[in-house]
């Protein structure tokens, strides 16, 4: 009985020190070697031996020392296997002095903080630019290649491939575990940022929120952003990402009605939208204006922004959405920039002038198989009166759409305009 | 290269809807069809009757066996196929996501074999 309660204590402790700490143990073990394969492995064993260790012989009062040092045990094994000869001994003896100065933390010298170095190494521009989001939330949070690949819907085998080449990337071309320097830093961090957004964007998806692994995405991202605002305070770009992602997720809950059906931003009950969170990322998108350096997730924010005070005073301003665009798609020039900006310019100048715009879009790859393309596509021809066009758009909209209550929606627009 | 996106589905599932939810089901199909041949990945697709109408045949020590029902009775039955093309793994993937039988049901995505020449050489 007391052995499974201290068993069950083992276990939550080790869930604790995982959910805070493990993106900091594969850092710290892997920054000298750059090999993060091996920091992971021996990070998991640790992670096992400390479940059979701890119920008998009691929690340590430094978890994250004892993993660290139960890691680096492991790392010392892994290459008395792997090496023979000279090379082997220098390596031991590398291992064997970091080990006493895990000794020493493992008493009560906090373990620096080295995750964001590794977030950097992660999206280095030697990485494949596809596979720096699934990296970091393999490396940083200890997400499984499954769950990964689900969320990007890419298949199991594929995806832990893609992971493994990239960490190989890291471990053979001396990829850097470092914060770049002031020069470096703008564009070394906005890949970072990149990253971080698809992993919130395939988490945001899932807008019903019946897909869990979906879900915890959209969390983990907002954690890693928080992480990034936490250690780098002045960087504009880095809070206007962390607001971006605080306006999104605070309409969360508004974005399904009762029943599960879909509500599009203009109808969504503002009751249900967060309104702690909103005013967390208005008071962020203040302080960032008043850095003076402009960039694509201030300008998204700014635009959230926008949105939310169209619902909240019941008029909205569209010439000053338009600048926000125009300056968006600039800085961007993306597809899907644009196709937004003719939203906006379909109520200033009209769903014609906005219709020219999407025709010169339509020579656009990345934009045919893009369901918002297509539903936008559809709303302006109902508006112009093109019915017959509007509902092959629709039908478009319908069959690219893998969300069935986004899909519903779709279909009954079809059947109220066309 | 071409992959066969194989949907299976509860066939009783589908008969227990209102005729709103049949014609609302039936047309999220027709629309999947619709975007596949817009986006030039569409070479062919067929829905099944129920296994209800299934037979099946083997030939075992040169004598022809004839049976009534499916291969396998299982709680969701293969009812119909999409054949695309597309240029990898991942986008049929993201065209099975899109399939309506992957929210009522199962999408199995099979790669076509390629023949290799070797594959025909007498030996």
């Amino acid at each position: 009985m007391s052995s499974s309660r201290s068993g069950e204590q083992a276990r939550t402790i080790a869930d604790a020190v995982a959910r805070r700490s493990y993106g900091k143990l594969v850092a710290f073990l892997a920054a000298r070697t750059r090999d993060v394969a091996s920091a992971e492995d021996a990070l998991s064993e640790a992670f096992a031996s400390a479940l059979t260790d701890w119920p008998v012989n009691g929690c340590p009062s430094n978890p994250e020392g004892w993993l660290l040092t139960a890691a680096r045990r492991k790392l010392i094994d892994f290459a008395r296997r792997r090496r023979t000869g000279e090379t082997a001994g220098e390596q031991l003896r590398l291992f064997a002095e970091q080990l006493e100065a895990a000794m020493c933390e493992a008493t009560d010298i906090e373990i620096p903080d080295q995750r964001l170095a590794l977030m950097f190494a992660c999206a280095h521009p030697t990485i494949e630019a596809s596979v720096r989001a699934p990296l970091i939330l393999q490396v940083l949070l200890g997400l499984d290649a499954a769950m990964i690949a689900s969320a990007f819907l890419t298949s199991p085998a594929a995806m832990s491939q893609r992971l493994v080449r990239a960490k190989d990337k890291i471990r053979e071309s001396g990829v850097a575990f470092r914060i770049p320097d002031r020069q470096e830093l703008p564009a070394r961090l906005g890949a970072v940022l990149d990253a971080i957004y698809a992993a919130f964007s395939e988490g945001w998806t899932d807008s019903g929120g019946t897909d869990v692994a979906r879900r915890d995405l959209a969390e983990e991202a907002l954690y890693l952003g928080h992480l990034v605002t936490q250690t780098l305070p002045d960087e504009p770009e880095g809070l206007g990402l962390f607001a971006l992602m605080l306006y999104v997720e605070a309409r969360r809950p508004a974005r399904r009605d009762g029943r599960g059906d879909y509500v599009p931003l203009a109808d969504q009950d503002l009751t249900s939208w967060n309104w702690d969170l909103i005013d967390a990322a208005e008071t962020l998108l203040v302080r960032v204006s008043s850095m003076g350096a402009i960039g694509r997730y201030q300008l998204e924010a700014a635009l959230q922004s926008a949105h939310v005070h169209r619902r909240r005073q019941g008029h909205a301003n569209w010439p000053a959405v338009m600048e926000l665009y125009d300056a968006l798609l600039a800085l961007s020039g993306s597809p899907v920039v644009a196709l937004n900006r003719a939203l906006a310019v379909a109520e200033v100048s009209g769903p014609m002038a906005a219709l020219e715009i999407l025709q010169s879009l339509a020579e656009d790859k990345r934009l045919t198989e893009y369901q918002p393309y297509w539903a936008a596509r559809a709303e302006l021809l109902t508006r112009c009166g093109a019915t017959a066009e509007a509902r092959e758009a629709y039908e478009v909209a319908i069959g690219l759409e893998r969300d069935a209550a986004v899909r519903r929606f779709l279909q009954q627009r079809q059947s109220q305009s066309c | 290269m071409q992959y066969m996106l194989l949907a299976y589905a509860d066939v009783n599932q589908f008969l227990k809807m209102t005729p709103d939810e049949q014609k609302q089901t039936y047309g999220a199909y027709m629309s999947f069809v619709e975007a596949l041949k817009k986006s030039g990945s569409f070479q062919a697709s067929g829905r099944l009757q129920p296994t209800s109408t299934a037979s099946t045949v083997r030939v075992s020590n040169g004598k022809t066996q004839v049976l009534n029902g499916p291969y396998m009775e299982t709680k969701e039955q293969l009812g119909g196929y999409f054949l695309i093309d597309v240029p990898d793994q991942d986008a049929a993937i993201a065209w099975a996501a899109r399939c309506p039988a992957s929210i009522h049901g199962t999408v199995e995505i099979r790669p076509l074999w390629i023949p290799q020449d070797s594959e025909y050489k007498p030996v």
